[in-house]
């Protein structure tokens, strides 16, 4: 078996600019954040953004990485919205494409059997159609004659997402509740990038946990990065929870320029390893003030 | 007089009893409710009067029984694996009735969580329409809305993101076929839209609440029938549940205030 094992940079060099990129997890959960800050440091630009979406699109915008997103939501889970995608869409300075979650799911689906559109009630009757002007709807052909939304294929160049565990042969383990819609992402895309916890024997794979969690198969992956805490600050259970206290930091910083710059410098213009150590350290100071308070 | 008073009922238990409703006479469907109040509904019917209602854990399982607001999740017992992805067959199959919120919402239920002002370049963007359109036209679905106001009650709403009936109708048979929005449930009374032209009629006001007040909360005209009940009276099992079982350290009171 190929191994296909790269880095982090190695993914951003394939990647270039205005290239339609799908992001996987489901909004600040399992995101491949680690994959999105290498993003962050590069040069690329113009990007369109594919998400069930959560802080990697709000960094993204931040970073003037994005002319448009495509969407269902955009939500940090234990906080409703997104502060930067917030300020991305009412500036104007981001292109969006907003359909309902079902309707993004089908056109994952659609792209990745290699058909143009797949049909859904879902839409119909909703401002979806409206402010998508591109979208149409098809007749069935059959006697009920329904008129429904046909969602275009969301065909990707290239897709994201983290999991638990990854042999080095590109076959993924996902030990939380939930795939999401990961494999769909992977499917869609024409290069397929795989961040995983931890890189195992293939052996090892089974050890983890039963078959179903085994859901992402080599035939779906290019290319496969092992990047500890890679998920960070969204959640990646049952390695670890959202960094909910790190996420209000996240949030409250965004509110300032000023401190947005200094969130930035201390945690995003440095490399991985210099982002996890920042974090750590980062919790620490936070646990001290708690303790510090309730001494006090 | 008011049953508040005679009772010790809160405004906080009679929304959580008005959500309960919803749920009414569905038998085997999944329920999802958002919001306190209707989270607490939901298992409320499922204890009492809807046994056949399927729970969800809030993350991707179905749940047996009807577990407390923010029960560990090492206590619940699982009935069933239902990721996301699982979800959106439920919802396509119409096996599902819904309570969402909703930022806006007007006179002939379209409801909106997208975005406030023009959607091209928003005023305020809101979390996006995630599946309101979708759940609309598929399955029943009621809506929450914790602070009534001329700001969340509106004459039409900014971006369509929940169908409404006059939109549904508009859109065709396909967009009907398996519609309903069958009660919008507010901080002061329970609306429905049993009128001839399918637009908002007040179904009944909380104790303590005017007809009045409703309309001047209210940004549109509302359908007053001449008679306007009140929201019923929780049984005494129903607030024992509430208060002793469900949700002992009374959230219900920060969503809604005694």
């Amino acid at each position: 078996m190929a191994d296909k094992r790269t880095t982090l940079d190695g993914f951003v060099g394939e990647l270039a600019d205005g290239m339609t990129i799908g992001i996987g997890g489901w909004g600040s959960r399992r995101k491949p954040m680690a994959a999105v800050r290498a993003i962050l440091r590069s040069d690329l630009r113009g990007l369109t953004v594919v998400s069930y979406g959560g802080p990697d699109v709000g960094l993204l915008c931040a970073a003037g990485k994005v002319a448009k997103v495509v969407y269902g939501f955009v939500t940090l889970d234990s906080i409703p919205t997104d502060p930067h995608f917030k300020v991305a869409r009412q500036s104007g300075a981001v292109e969006a494409m907003e359909v309902d979650e079902g309707m993004f799911y089908l056109g994952l689906l659609a792209a990745s059997q290699r058909i143009p559109f797949l049909p859904t009630r879902s839409g119909l009757g909703s401002d979806v159609l409206a402010v998508n002007p591109s979208l149409r709807t098809v007749r069935s052909p059959y006697d009920d004659g329904e008129e429904l939304v046909a969602m275009p294929a969301l065909r990707l160049d290239a897709a994201v997402v983290h999991v638990n565990r990854a042999d080095a042969a590109g076959s993924g383990q996902i030990l939380g509740p939930d795939p999401f819609f990961d494999e769909l992402f992977l499917g869609a895309a024409d290069r397929r990038f795989v961040t995983t916890e931890r890189v195992v024997a293939t052996e090892q794979l089974a050890e983890g946990g039963p078959i179903q969690t085994m859901c992402i198969s080599r035939l779906l992956t290019d290319a496969v990065i092992e990047t500890p805490g890679g998920a960070h600050f969204t959640a990646c259970v049952p390695d670890y929870g959202r960094d909910e206290g790190f996420q209000k930091e996240y949030v409250t910083a965004a509110g300032d320029p000023d401190a947005w710059a200094a969130f930035y410098q201390r945690f995003l213009a440095v490399d991985e390893d210099g982002y996890q150590a920042a974090t750590r350290e980062a919790a620490d100071e936070r646990a001290a003030a708690k303790s510090a308070k309730e001494g006090a | 007089m008011s049953d508040t008073a005679d009772t010790g009922v809160t405004r906080a238990e009679y929304c959580a009893v008005a959500c309960a409703e919803v749920f009414r006479g569905d038998g085997e469907v999944m329920a999802s409710a958002f919001g306190t109040a209707p989270a607490l509904g939901a298992r409320l019917a499922r204890l009492t009067f809807a046994p056949d209602l399927v729970l969800t854990d809030g993350d991707a399982a179905l749940v047996d029984g009807a577990p407390p607001l923010g029960a560990r999740p090492s206590s619940l017992v699982l009935e069933s694996h239902m990721p996301y992805r699982r979800v959106f067959d439920v919802v396509w199959s119409g096996r599902r009735n819904l309570i969402m919120m909703a930022s806006q919402i007007d006179r002939t239920g379209n409801q909106n969580i997208s975005a406030i002002g023009p959607w091209a370049r928003p005023k305020a963007q809101l979390v996006g329409v995630r599946g309101a359109p979708g759940n609309t036209v598929n399955h029943s679905t009621s809506y929450w809305v914790p602070h009534h106001s001329p700001r969340s009650f509106v004459e039409q709403v900014d971006v369509v993101s929940g169908v409404g009936y006059a939109r549904a109708a508009a859109a065709g048979p396909s967009a009907t076929k398996f519609h309903e929005i069958r009660f919008v449930v507010s901080n002061l009374g329970v609306f429905d839209f049993a009128t001839p032209d399918k637009v908002m009629r007040l179904a009944s006001v909380h104790p303590g609440v005017t007809v009045e007040d409703v309309v001047g909360a209210t940004g549109f005209e509302l359908v007053v029938p001449d008679e306007v009940p009140e929201t019923r009276v929780p049984t005494p099992e129903e607030l024992d549940l509430l208060r002793t079982v469900l949700d002992p350290r009374s959230t219900r009171d920060r969503e809604v205030p005694a």
